[in-house]
């Protein structure tokens, strides 16, 4: 089963929940827990251990000039305005290549070929039995955060169990993480952001075809308005988490709450049952 | 020679725009002669990357000066490459206004 955590807001306790939930898991089998917030990835901090890493990749056109005829093709057909033709030479802006291939196809002079651009980082470690971690890190500057997040889930294709914590938001890095997920648990919490925010994400996954389930975090019992929210809309509330000073501060100081306080994995781990219902997947 | 003002309509009259590759229309005047002639721009509502296609637009209208409020730093690269020079307009007049301004050399240039 592939499950991803996401939300809409940023900061209700995604990554939290994935720790809790993959650390909780890994007693009872194998769990390969991914980072895919790649702009400021951070499970490792819950999960210190060695890792090994390897570069990413993207491949990106090379224009032979003493071959290029400067006939402007390549450039009309770049729908991202990557490369323009200019009668004596071509500017190429990589930042804007979506690795396509398409100016490659469409040389009528063979002038193009590609070679690998790095963008981030991949590493993966073991930093517990029956626990995999595999984080993608993309490099400052660079707007290409969804093969980052491709290369993170590929590393992951074989495992049996697999949890994917996502970035905030509803954009494309989400989209792309949550793409071809058997369930996904959203995090949220009992504010008029959280809600709203929520139901940005309710709307993603429903597009994307991939069963929702919600867990409401720091709550103050006061929840009347998202309860009836999920009514409306079908979803179940997966758990929810008390606001706690006992809980915030175990989190502060990076700990895990299943970690310091074991009697909360009986409560991830009924979270994880209610996902496999979801995803009607056995496991 | 020609000369690419960025506006939000098709005439002299039309006002300004400040932006380079998402502007409306591009109004190129022959500034020998005042005559004029408007391009909507195909990629002033475009995903990304505007800016150099919007300047291959100029390329390939052989423009040699952009009268404009903000040229983005692709965009600025590619016309920098192609010989256009840039002048910077920000007083949000008329394309006249700014035809004015140039001719008479009060515009600064941005590049």
């Amino acid at each position: 089963m592939k499950l991803a955590i996401a939300s809409g807001k940023g900061g209700t306790g995604k990554s939290m929940v994935a720790a809790n939930l993959a650390y909780t898991l890994a007693w009872t089998g194998q769990v390969t827990l991914v980072d895919c917030d790649v702009e400021e990835p951070n499970l490792h901090l819950f999960f210190p251990a060695p890792a090994s890493a390897r570069e990413i990749t993207m491949p990106v056109p090379v224009i032979d000039e003493i071959v290029c005829q400067h006939c402007g093709k390549c450039g009309e057909f770049c729908q991202y305005g990557a490369l323009t033709v200019l009668p004596d030479r071509i500017l190429f802006f990589s930042e804007l290549c979506h690795s396509c291939g398409g100016c490659m196809l469409v040389c009528p002079n063979d002038a193009i070929h590609e070679e690998p651009k790095r963008i981030g980082m991949l590493s993966v470690s073991n930093p517990q039995p029956g626990l995999k971690l595999i984080s993608g890190t993309l490099d400052t500057g660079s707007p290409h955060a969804v093969p980052v997040i491709r290369e993170a889930k590929k590393q992951a294709e074989k495992d049996p169990l697999v949890i994917i914590d996502t970035a905030p938001g509803t954009s494309c890095p989400v989209v792309e993480a949550l793409d071809g997920c058997d369930a996904c648990v959203l995090v949220t919490e009992s504010t008029p952001f959280g809600l709203h925010d929520l139901q940005l994400a309710v709307d993603v996954a429903a597009r994307l075809g991939v069963p929702a389930g919600v867990v409401i975090n720091r709550s103050d019992g006061k929840d009347d308005e998202t309860l009836r929210f999920c009514t409306d809309n079908d979803l179940d509330i997966l758990i929810t988490i008390p606001f706690s000073r006992d809980i915030a501060a175990i989190q502060n100081r990076g700990d895990l709450l299943c970690r310091v306080r074991p009697e909360w994995q009986k409560d991830f781990y009924s979270l994880f049952l209610k996902c496999r219902a979801l995803a009607g997947v056995e496991r | 020679m020609k000369i690419c003002f960025t506006a939000k309509g098709t005439t002299l009259d039309a006002q300004t725009e400040e932006r380079f590759g998402r502007a409306p229309y591009f109004i190129l005047v022959e500034s020998e002669t005042g005559s004029f002639e408007a391009i909507q721009n195909p990629f002033a509502d475009g995903g990304g990357g505007v800016g150099p296609k919007a300047a291959q637009v100029l390329i390939a209208n052989h423009v040699r000066a952009l009268v404009s409020g903000q040229v983005g730093g692709n965009a600025r690269e590619v016309l920098a490459a192609a010989g256009i020079v840039m002048y910077t307009y920000r007083d949000g007049g008329t394309v006249r206004d700014a035809f004015d301004q140039f001719s008479k050399k009060t515009l600064e240039q941005s590049a």
